[in-house]
């Protein structure tokens, strides 16, 4: 089963939500950063925040022109092992395991 | 006309129901689930399944919408095995409730060893009575290792899996759940799921077959309304009305009533 949609009706339907979507990652990064310089911390793309790496390595990846971006950005996200941890630390999650 | 799989009603209002009847709503099944606390004991349990098999059937009767459950321990509460015990032998005395379908949702949120003994537990007395099985995946980061770890668990036991439904799955988790066998359920919820976009995206790259959507609306940002959005979402790619109906009826009844207790007008 595929789309129904030509790419025209794709970009003239979603073009102006992404529009602000890709407008609040950059909002987001700016805010990060005056708060990152205010404070001497590393900017955005040289975090060694966990989530902030996985951040900046996704949206490498959204630029590499390859099929599947979703999957492969959950991939990125995912915790790689594979044995049950000794004990639960938390109930939550944080988003994104860190990165090799 | 659509089915909600798997909502947390205990968390809702009643105009909840009201507003879910007028978008169409004619059945739901609800887990028993985490209610953002951890219950003091055993009883706290037992009084939560009694307002899922007897509050909610009722409440939800009064806007012509037909209510079922499913009963376990959920992960989140999991770790303490002493107490998942005490629960998991509550659970037979709940079974013979005519609106109930199943266990569930069962299976991990941090991947634990507890959490995977008390998940065997739950797969085992399935088992033993040939009930059906709603399989909760953990969240983000922990989804994909949780989903590889329960299907291993529940296969271990020889349990039939187009008798399982594994839910919450996403990009990434969506094929293997369904080439091994599973049905997949996908869950409309925001920031941490998925989208009605993303839904129609994951039927369009896989298809219909043994995949539903639902909302898991709780306690949590989520949307009551969110799988009749996902419906307005496919119209308006111009999906046929056959496919939404199988995604969001036809699926959902087909799996749900294999249990021999899913009834829907
Ligand atoms: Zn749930």
């Amino acid at each position: 089963m595929s789309s129904p949609l030509r790419v025209d009706q794709v970009i003239d339907q979603y073009f102006l939500e992404h529009r602000a979507k890709v407008l609040d990652i950059a909002a987001f990064l700016d805010r990060h950063d005056r708060a990152a310089a205010a404070e001497g911390h590393p900017l955005s793309h040289e975090s060694r925040e966990i989530r902030m790496r996985a951040l900046t390595r996704a949206l490498e990846l959204l630029r590499d022109g390859k099929p599947d971006r979703a999957r492969r950005i959950l991939e990125l996200w995912s915790d790689p092992t594979t044995q049950p941890i000794a004990a639960a630390p938390m109930k939550g999650a944080i988003g994104a395991a860190p990165l090799a | 006309m659509y089915i909600d799989p798997h909502i947390h009603m205990v968390s809702r209002t009643t105009d909840d129901y009201q507003r879910m009847a007028l978008a169409g709503c004619v059945a739901i099944t609800e887990p028993a689930f985490w209610a953002g606390y951890d219950r003091g004991s055993a009883q706290g349990f037992v009084d939560y399944f009694r307002l899922l098999t007897d509050t909610e059937p009722k409440r939800a009767a009064q806007f012509g919408i037909r209510h079922h459950t499913w009963l376990c321990i959920n992960p989140k509460e999991s770790e303490d095995i002493g107490l998942a015990r005490e629960v998991l032998a509550e659970i037979p005395k709940f079974l013979d409730r005519p609106s109930v379908l199943g266990i569930g949702e069962i299976g991990l949120n941090k991947n634990s060893r507890n959490e995977l003994v008390v998940l065997e537990e739950h797969i085992a007395l399935a088992h033993s009575r040939g009930l059906l099985i709603l399989v909760h995946t953990p969240h983000l980061e922990d989804k994909l290792k949780g989903t590889r770890l329960i299907m291993d668990a529940i296969a271990a036991q020889g349990v039939d899996p187009s008798r399982v439904l594994i839910d919450h799955v996403e990009e990434h988790t969506v094929r293997p759940v369904l080439d091994r066998g599973f049905w997949a359920g996908m869950t409309l919820y925001p920031d941490t799921k998925c989208t009605p976009q993303r839904a129609a995206d994951i039927f369009e790259m896989h298809g219909t077959e043994r995949l539903w959507i639902n909302s898991a609306a709780d306690w949590g940002v989520s949307d009551p309304l969110a799988v009749p959005k996902c419906r307005d979402e496919m119209r308006r790619r111009g999906h046929l009305d056959a496919i939404i109906k199988r995604v969001s009826f036809d699926n959902p009844k087909a799996f749900l009533s294999q249990s021999g207790r899913f009834s829907v007008k």
